[in-house]
Order: structure tokens, then sequence, then C-alpha cells
């Protein structure tokens, strides 16, 4: 059987007792909140540690406010999908949350986790016994990569659903290090790097995700995997989109599962900006959106069908977006959970 | 024979016995074990799919702290393997090995961790052979060496020609004739309990608790490995957490963990990890297919030719049996006057292939029922009117000699046709249905190994009012504990629950062949069925003598002999008769033709099913969605209809599982994806709604005329999964499983002005044997005719 490798527990009562005890320890130590990604990883060796710092004090509180939404780093992905604020005003997050893995990983996981969710790979996402057979990769214990041999860099799949969302409604997250705090808009928590994925420092907390209120805003998430059951994305689609009358002002298409980060489709956003949307447009701006996107064969199906469908994600999430005041729901792709 | 009889339990939809203990985590699995002084095993494995060892180092693993024992080959020389003319496996190897995951070292440490440190410390040197990883490279000369030493020429292990009736005569009457290749993808049984096995050796004797399907065979696999006799070996099956034929071949764990507690005194135990689940596999075999049918402008067909190539991996495990099973079945639905059938199994790096839920039979059913259905369309014909047309009839024996008695498969079809509104089905873009049907054994014919034995017995005991029912059958989450208290219930007038059961131990139970090809509830059911009836005539009969009457007179029923409780009776019957025991036993009638390969196929019995899928499929995407599944059972009588049932559709949800992802795939020589996340299979929220038909027919031989149901209903789901695709976009996806990008290469082809299909498009040149004639039997099977043909 996989057994969970010794480790120390370590249980700070504050986020910044807990980010030193993360600058002491370094590399040897990683935060832990709900565990549902940390854990099958360190049974498969992908990280190895000697101390797991506990986030459990994390408060779990949703605060909406007329302004803005604060989302502490505690909230389970199950509380932030069925939460009524949420659900009302910022729609695209919840149907995001809501769709992350399966309805048990979703009671343990956590918002913030989510966002911190290490990329994946199927070169790497394997056991100790596996990745040694096939030759260790550079994001752990090797020096090569095994999907693009020739490339210097590792091109692991940034998968949380919910960054991309967090993303396009221009989120903002509060962080706690060791030497005080401070505030960065998810859209620069990451990097375009499949191993050094975060552009936070390792020591910094995440303690709350701030959602700018703007009643206005219309939003989806379009999720496509193998099992809506508890599939990682293999693409999606974040949108947020107001308008004036008919017309497109302001919009924000971001892509999972696409990329080593949540892809910000720019060309698509300014090409549906000052538009009227109907099929047509939603078309154009879905080719347009989907260009950039350069999936490689290290996810779930073949990579050249992955292409194919972040037209289609994208395609599906404007009209969810935009129809969605309007009582009508688009039918989501294969088999949801109800 | 009993349809007129009133039944006291059967037929009722109770409760399993061991609900209890399951649901709430009470039974004792293996891996929840920990007697005292337990060590913990792990098992180092190869990680090249081909190479020959030149050195084993383990001295480096000898100096780790609370490291007790390490073993290698040289420890555990003697092959062993399922069946007799397959004995190529070694618990560990060290001259060779041919496949990502085969067994070198095991190390026992006193805790698990020490012991994959371990194995991580032992190093070995390889020479890297070139790996076989496809039946085309097999079939080929190899370019280093062959992967087993046995078989050939080149890499081939198995090769079968057999032809019934005068086949060129069938086509020569044939008005259409119809050739096409099918691809059906290895898949893996994904049990819920990984493997687990626990072993002491106390007092010169070794005690095994496993999760096996067979306590039998590893009992015969340990006592020719570690040479001793059977009995200083004892088998235990521990509470089962799922098996669907993964656990039916004796696995190196198993007498790794004997060895090791032998050496070191200590129990050790070794539960696999789910990664090495994949590696010790025995799941679906690839299946390359290649089928040609000629019917007449009415769609009678008049003959058929079939070939199999099945990829079998690098040992031989049920492999022989497997690839007759390939071309065995298809007689058994349709009326086929010509049959030639030409098989062929491979060795190739990868785990070894064996049994799984279906047993060698989903691959050609799927082949078989989309072939017709393409016939049924080129000649303009409704596919299930072609089907029903040349159905079997009960009481006939098939062109390949297999005696068919009850056949529901006219009722089923009836039933889900009705159900699903199939013939007035809705058109609208992307939406379709799709029917199939299919047959399976209950229980196989022939033994495994040659011998004489009854396949299955059981014992009862009575005493102080208590009964007791001992059978080797092995309980895998089927129910087959309950069908055998329900049985011993039904005779004694008592309820299942005041059955104790003892089963899977081979100390303590006789014999029963295990848990496999859907033989328990035939076999164990009509041996429990006779030790039951004789233990019921000593009670009457001491219940009569008592109440001055004829044993006629005494009513069995409701707890009750008679005037007297059954524990009152039961004291009279004892004072009478002295310890109260009683046996039965069944063995299959002798079944098989008069030809080589004819054990595999004949059955005492045949279940049928019919099955019709509804889906919608995305044209743009490839993506289906299947809306609703309608299946009907014929399992000759319904002993509890709970699990009947519960097996239809777990069936369903396995059968779906290979149509549309389950996929046992490789790459650079390694399994792509040896874990539960990434090789996808449905879960609970990913299965459409199931309505389940039980039929009964009443078997003349089955206990009160049951048939099996464990089996049977995965078989017509891919199919009608891709006559349902046909049927919504107008393409066929001649492999499975069906992928959303194999639905958009087939359309887009379809669009270029090429044929509107995904799949194979041809079948290898194999150099199959000559083929043996065989003359067909007479047809009819008079309903008076005894049993053995
Ligand atoms: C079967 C399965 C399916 C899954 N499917 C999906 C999916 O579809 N979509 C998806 O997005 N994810 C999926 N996941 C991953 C995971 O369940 C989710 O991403 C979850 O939200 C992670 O949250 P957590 O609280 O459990 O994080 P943890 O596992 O506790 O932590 C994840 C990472 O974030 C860091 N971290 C956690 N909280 C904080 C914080 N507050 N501040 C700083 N760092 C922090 C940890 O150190 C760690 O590196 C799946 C996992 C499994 C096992
Ligand atoms: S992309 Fe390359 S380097 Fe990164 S995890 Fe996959 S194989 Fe390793």
């Amino acid at each position: 059987m996989l057994r969970l490798p010794r480790f120390k527990y370590l249980r700070p009562k504050t986020a910044t007792e807990a980010a030193r005890m993360a600058a002491e320890f370094g590399p040897r130590a990683m935060f832990v909140a709900g565990g549902t990604d940390l854990f099958p990883k360190l049974k498969r060796r992908q990280f190895e540690v000697e101390a797991l710092i506990g986030l459990d004090f994390l408060p779990r509180q949703i605060h909406g406010g007329s302004t803005d939404c604060v989302v502490d780093a505690g909230v389970t992905l199950a509380a932030a999908s069925s939460d009524n604020h949420l659900i009302e005003s910022f729609a695209g997050y919840a149907e995001a949350s809501g769709q992350v893995s399966s309805p048990p990983l979703r009671n343990a996981g956590t918002v913030g986790g989510n966002l911190c969710v290490d990329t994946r790979c199927n070169y790497y996402d394997m056991t100790y016994e596996w990745r040694k057979a096939a030759g260790f990769c550079m994001k752990k214990d090797g020096d090569i990569c095994l999907v693009a041999p020739s490339s210097p860099r590792c091109w692991a799949v940034s998968s949380s659903d919910t960054a991309p969302m967090a993303i396009a409604l221009d989120g903002v997250v509060s962080l706690t290090g060791p030497d005080g705090e401070r505030e960065l808009p998810v859209s620069a928590l990451y990097r375009d790097d499949g191993m050094d994925y975060m552009a936070k420092q390792p020591t910094e907390v995440i303690t709350s995700l701030r959602l700018p209120a703007d009643s206005a805003t219309r939003t989806a998430y379009v999720k496509l995997r193998r099992r809506g059951s508890i599939d990682f994305p293999i693409a999606g689609a974040a949108v947020a989109l107001q308008f004036e009358g008919d017309t497109v002002m302001r919009c924000r298409i971001v892509l999972s599962a696409v990329a080593s980060y949540p892809l910000e489709a720019t060309a698509a956003e300014e090409f549906l900006k000052g538009r009227k949307v109907d099929a047509e447009t939603i078309r154009e701006t879905a080719d347009i959106a989907a260009k950039p996107a350069k999936p490689l064969d290290n996810a779930d199906l073949s990579h050249f069908w992955r292409k194919r469908m972040v037209r289609v994600v994208v395609e599906q999430a404007l009209q969810r977006a935009t129809t969605r005041n309007q009582g009508s729901t688009v039918k989501l792709l294969g088999r949801q959970p109800d | 024979m009993t349809t007129t009889r009133e039944f006291g339990v059967v037929g009722k939809p109770l409760a399993r016995v061991d609900a209890v203990t399951k649901v709430t985590g009470r039974a004792i699995y293996a891996d929840d074990m920990l007697l005292p002084r337990t060590l913990h095993c792990r098992i180092l494995r190869s990680p090249h799919p081909h190479a020959r060892i030149l050195s084993i180092d383990t001295s480096a693993a000898r100096r780790i702290p609370g490291v007790q024992a390490v073993i290698t080959g040289a420890d555990l020389p003697i092959k062993f393997g399922i069946l007799p003319v397959t004995q190529d496996e070694r618990a560990l190897e060290h001259e060779k090995v041919r496949y990502v995951g085969d067994p070198i070292a095991a190390v026992a440490a006193i805790e698990e961790e020490i012991a994959a440190a371990a194995i991580d410390a032992i190093s070995v040197e390889y020479e890297v052979l070139d790996p076989v990883m496809s039946i085309e490279d097999a079939l080929a000369a190899p370019r280093d060496e062959r992967i087993q030493d046995y078989g050939g020429p080149n890499n081939i292990h198995k090769l079968v020609a057999l032809e019934f009736g005068d086949v060129d005569a069938g086509f020569e009457r044939a008005d259409h004739i119809r050739e096409d290749v099918f691809f059906f993808q290895g898949n893996t049984h994904l049990p819920m309990e990984q493997h687990s096995a626990i072993a002491t050796y106390v007092d010169g004797r070794i005690t095994l608790w496993s999760s096996t399907q067979v306590v039998h065979y590893v009992h015969r696999a340990l006592a020719k490995v570690l040479e001793l006799p059977m009995n200083r070996i004892r088998v235990i099956g521990a509470a089962h957490g799922g098996g669907f034929g993964g656990k039916t071949d004796p696995f190196a764990h198993e007498i790794i963990v004997c060895k090791l507690a032998m050496m070191t005194g200590r129990p050790v135990k070794c539960t696999l990890t789910r990664e090495e689940v994949f590696y010790a596999h025995r799941g679906r075999h690839p299946v390359l297919m290649w089928v040609r049918t000629g019917a007449t402008r009415d769609g009678q067909i008049t003959a058929m030719h079939f070939r199999t190539a099945l990829d079998g991996g690098a040992y031989g495990s049920y492999g022989v049996a497997s690839t007759f099973y390939t071309g065995a079945l298809q007689t058994v639905t349709y009326d086929i006057p010509a049959y030639r059938f030409e098989g062929c199994r491979v060795f190739t790096n990868k785990p070894p292939c064996g049994p799984k839920r279906g047993h060698g039979t989903p691959q050609p059913r799927f082949a078989l029922e989309l072939n017709l259905e393409k016939i049924s369309h080129e000649l303009g014909i409704d596919p299930v009117d072609l089907k029903q047309r040349n159905f079997v009839k009960p009481m006939t024996r098939t062109v390949n000699w297999l005696r068919v008695t009850s056949c529901g498969l006219d009722e089923c079809t009836e039933r889900v046709m009705t159900a699903s509104n199939y013939r007035r089905r809705e058109r609208r873009p992307g939406h379709g249905m799709g029917f199939a049907i299919s047959s399976y054994l209950s229980g196989a014919g022939t033994a495994i190994y040659w011998n004489d034995m009854p396949h299955s017995e059981v014992q009862i005991k009575v005493d102080r009012g208590g009964v007791t029912a001992y059978c080797g059958a092995m309980d895998i989450g089927q129910g087959s504990d309950s069908v055998l208290a329900m049985i011993v219930a039904e005779e004694l007038g008592l309820q299942p629950a005041d059955v104790r059961l003892v089963t899977a131990d081979t100390d303590t139970t006789p014999i029963d062949l295990g848990s496999y090809s859907s033989r328990v509830t035939f076999m164990a059911g009509n041996a429990a069925i006779e030790a039951a009836r004789k233990m019921r005539g000593m009670v009457v009969e001491a219940a009569a003598a008592k109440m001055g009457c004829d044993t006629s007179a005494v009513e069995v029923r409701g707890g009750r002999i008679g005037d007297f409780t059954f524990e009152e009776a039961s004291v009279l019957a004892e004072a009478r008769f002295g310890t109260l025991t009683s046996a039965g036993s069944y063995t299959p009638p002798k079944l098989a033709g008069p030809y080589k390969g004819s054990g595999v196929g004949p059955s005492p019995a045949y279940s049928y099913s019919a099955c019709v899928v509804d889906l919608d499929a995305d044209a743009r995407t490839g993506l289906v969605h299947v809306n609703k599944i309608w299946i009907a059972h014929d399992v000759g009588r319904a002993i509890n209809p709970l699990l009947v049932e519960g097996q239809v559709e777990g069936s369903v949800y396995m059968g779906l599982g290979e149509a549309l992802m389950e996929e046992q795939a490789f790459r650079k020589g390694l399994h792509k994806w040896p874990s539960m996340l990434e090789y996808k299979s449905p879960t609970f929220v990913d299965m459409p709604e199931v309505e389940t038909f039980i039929v009964e027919t009443d078997d003349p031989e089955g206990p009160y005329g049951a048939k099996e149901a464990g089996q049977g209903p995965l078989l017509p789901v891919p199919p009608a999964v891709c006559s349902a695709v046909y049927d919504a976009l107008g393409v066929w996806i001649d492999e499975v499983p069906v992928t959303p990008e194999k639905i958009v290469e087939a359309l887009r082809r379809k669009e270029k002005g090429e044929p509107g299909r995904f799949g194979p498009t041809r079948f290898p040149a194999i150099p199959y044997p000559p083929t043996i004639k065989v003359e067909p039997p007479p047809r009819d099977l008079p309903s008076a005719a005894p049993a053995a043909i």
C-alpha cells in the first residue's frame, strides 16, 4: 500500500506564525490546508518534506459586502459553491468551485489551496516507482522534460478551476509573510513556469480572496473533463462580461489547463470589447481565444482534440454568461454532476 | 422441475447476510489484519519492459535496520501458473523480466516504510532487450529474443483453427457477405480492494489469508512452489473487496509472504499499491478481430468465419482458455449453421492479461453484434428483426456442440424493446439508440486442471439447533454467501440468518473451484440443495417418527418441522441418527464435444441478455452523454432479485466503462496511467439510469431453475453503445473505447467522402495451423434427453 511518509505536523495559531515557520524551515516544509492536493502527492513522493504547517487556523467565512466580497482562504469549495451570496453575485466563481474534483474532496479542499494547486503532468503525477522506471523529469528528481525533451523548461499544466475565474473577476489575494501583509491581484500570482508556478513567496500564506463586486458583471465557468464527477480540467474557460445595453464594455476571458498558468486570452478580450454579442461574434471571439492555447501530450485525451475543444469551452462560457440573467442556461458538455 | 412450488425465501429480495458487517466497516479484509509481530513486505519490480537480469545486489538493503529478510528469484525458483499447460511464472524473476512491474525481489521489514526504502536500495544490473508492445510486433521476428521460450513462431503463444460444418458451402449459399475488422482495447478490473495477503508459519504449517477468488488454486500453487504437502498449507479467503476476475490467478505476493513467513517465523503481510494492481492485471485482452458473415437476402445467417488475435501480455495466465473463448460463444445466441474459428494469442511485454468479467467473450460479442448490425443495414432489414430471425432456440445444440437448454432471448428482447420504445424512438440530431444481445456461461463445464472431483461440495452440520453450511466458495462481493444461506434456509424451512456459513477455507471447507466463470450459484447452489435435502430428510424422518405419521405429512416451513420447532426436531434427529451431517456435491454433465479444445465453451446452462442504450452524441466535440440503459437478463430464476439486479447493474457499469473510456494504455513501455484518477472509469455520478428486467426461464438443471447473472449483462453494452453512436451521427466506431477524438475523426473522414468510420483497417497475416474439421452434432435436443451428449 502507498503510505504517507513521516513528517512533523506544526500547528501555528496565526498566519504570521505560520509564515515564520515556513521561513525557518524553507523548502523542508509546506503549508497544508485541506490536503486534497498535498497528501496524494506526498504519498507519491512528489513532495518530500520534514514538516507540514497546518493552516486550520484560517477563518472560514464569506463576507458579502456591498462593494466587495471577501472569501476567507479556509472556506471549503463545497461552502463556496453553495453560498447564496456567491451564487447571486459571482455565479461563475461558485460554478468553478462546484466543479473542482469530487463532492468529498470539495468538503475538504479550500479556496486558498485551490489557488495554489500544483501544476499537473501525467509524467509527473505518478508514484516514485513509476517515475523511477520512466526516468525522472526536471520537475522532480530529474533534469529533462519527458513531454518535450528538447525543452529547457517544464510544461506542467495549471489545473486550478477557480484561479481563472478569480482573475476574470479582478480578484485580489491577501498575503501574510513573515514580515507583514500585502495584497496581490490573482493575475499576478502565477508565473509561466511548470515548476516554479507561483509568483508569491513560498513563505506567504494566502489568507483571503477579495472579489470586487459589480452587480452588472455576468460570469460563467465552463470546464471540460472526461468525468464530470471527479476529473481535473483538460480545458476550461472563465469569462466575466460587462455590458452597456447590448454592447460589451468590459471583458475578461481566462483559460484553465492549457498552459502552465491561467492563460488570459487578451486578443479575444480586445476583439469582443465594443461589440454586440451574437452567435457570430461569440464564434469569432472563441477562435481568437483558442489560438494561444498550446496543450501538450501530458494530460488526458489527445492534445490535438483538446486544442480544438478550447474554442468550444470559450464559446459555451460566453453563451452561458450572456444568457445567464435571461433565465436560460447552456447545456454543458458531457455528463455533469447535478 | 420446481415451477409450481411455493418458495419460502427463494425469490425474495432479502438483504445480504453480510450487509451490516460490510457497510459498518466491520468486515475484516486481509489488509485489516495485524497479527502480533507482523512484518511488512514490499516487492521490487522491473522498470524495464524486457530485460535480462545480469545481477542483483541486495547487500545495501540487508544492512538497513529493521529489515528482517530479503529474497530474490533464487529463493523461489519453481515455476507456477494457473493452467497446467502454461507454468511460466515465477514469484520472483532472477533471469529475465518481461514487463514493467515484473517482480524481482522482496523485503520483509518491521515497517512498510523501511521495506520500501530497502527495495529502493536493491540494485539490479540489466541487459535491456527490445520490447514487444503490439500484436503486429509480436507476430514479426523478434529483434532481440522471444519473450517466452515456448509457443511460436516468433512471439505467438497459442494458435487454434476449428471448423464446424461446411463453411465454404455456407458462404456459397449466401446472397450477401460482409467482412469487418474490429478492435477491443484491453482494460483492467479496478476492484476497490487492492490485493492483499498475510501469512503465518506456525508449527510447520502455513496459513495464508488472502483476497483471492479461488482459495483452491492458491493452495495448489503454494504447495508446488514452496514444496510443501497440501495438508501443511491452509488458505483462507479474507473478506473480499472485489475481484471481477483479477484475483483468480495465484499471485506472486501470495507466495512471497508465505516464503518470508517461513524464513522469519513471523507473520508477513503484503498489500499491493494501486499501481501494482495495474501490474498484477490479468484483465481484458486487447483483441483484434476479423469477421466474415454470409446471409441470405432475408437475413438468415448461412456461415461465419471469425478470426481473433489476442494481445496476451507477458505470461500465459488463463490465456489458452481466453483464446478459445474468443471463438466459443458466437453460436450460443445466433444459429450459425457453419462456423470457422481461427484464434491466436501473442506474448507482449505488458502485464499479463487473463479473465475479466465475461472472460474472452465481450470482445467477439462486440464484433459479432456490430457485424450483424451492418449487414442488416445493407440488406435493408431492421437490425433487431435480423438478429431475432437468427436467435437460437431452447433445447438445441449449436454447430460447435454446445448444449443450449433454457433460452430467454426472445423475451429479453421484447422487454427492452417495449420499455425503451426503441422502434418509435425520437429522431433529433445527435440522438441515437442501439440494441445488442449476449449470452454467458453458468459455470465452465470443465475444470482448469484435469481431475474427476466434483466442482463443488457443500457439507451441512446441524448441532444444538444451529445449522452450519461449509463450502469452499468465496464470496467476492457478488453475494454467493447469501445465496448459499438462502438455499439451505429454503430447504430447511428457515431464514438465511439462521444459517451459519463457513466458506473459502481449505482446512475446514470441502472443495469448490472458486468464484469465476459465473459458477457459484449454479454449482455450489446445486451442491447445497443436495446437502440440505439430505439433512431435511433426517430431520423430517425424526419428526415423523415422533408424530407417528408418514414423512410426507410433515410440513417444513416457517421455522417448523411438522409439530416441532426446527430446534426440537433437530434434537430428535440427533438422538436418532447421532451427529447430524450431510453432504452434497455437484459435477457438471459431460458436455464437451468430440474435438480438441472442446473443453472451453460448454456450460450446464447459458444466461441471456438484451440491452438498449439511449444516448446523445455531439458532432462537434464527439462527446457522448448516455441518457438511459434498459437491460433484460434471463437468469433462469432470481434466487435473490436484489442481488441479481445488483449484478446486472454492476455489469452495465463495467460495460459502459469499457465502451467509453477504460484503456490499459502504454507509453514508452510503461503503463501510461496506473492510477485510479488517470485510468478513467465511470463513477456513481457518471452512471446513467439503468432499468433492469429480470427474465425467468426456469432452467432444467439450475438450482430452482437459476442461471448466472454476474458477467453476461456486461457483454451487450459496448456494441449497443456503438450502434447508438451510429444511430446518432451516422459513423461507425469499430473499436472501444469510443472516445470523443475517434468520433470527431470518423465524422471528419465522412465529410471528406471517405467511409465514416474509425477503427482498425486490416487484420494481420497469422500462420494458423491446418483447420481441424469437426462434424456438427444433431441440432435438436429432445427435452427429455439426458444431460450428456
Ligand atoms: C481526485 C482529485 C481530483 C481533483 N480535481 C481537481 C479539479 O478538478 N480541479 C482543481 O482545481 N483541483 C482538483 N484537485 C486538487 C485539489 O483537490 C483542489 O485543488 C483543492 O482545492 C486544493 O485545496 P486544499 O485545501 O486541499 O489544498 P492542499 O492540498 O492543502 O494544498 C495545496 C497546495 O496549496 C498550498 N496551500 C494551501 N492553502 C494555502 C494557503 N492558504 N496559502 C498558501 N498556500 C496554501 C499547499 O502548501 C499546497 O502546496 C483534485 C484532487 C484530487 C485528489
Ligand atoms: S512537463 Fe516535462 S518537466 Fe514538467 S512535469 Fe511534465 S515531464 Fe516533467
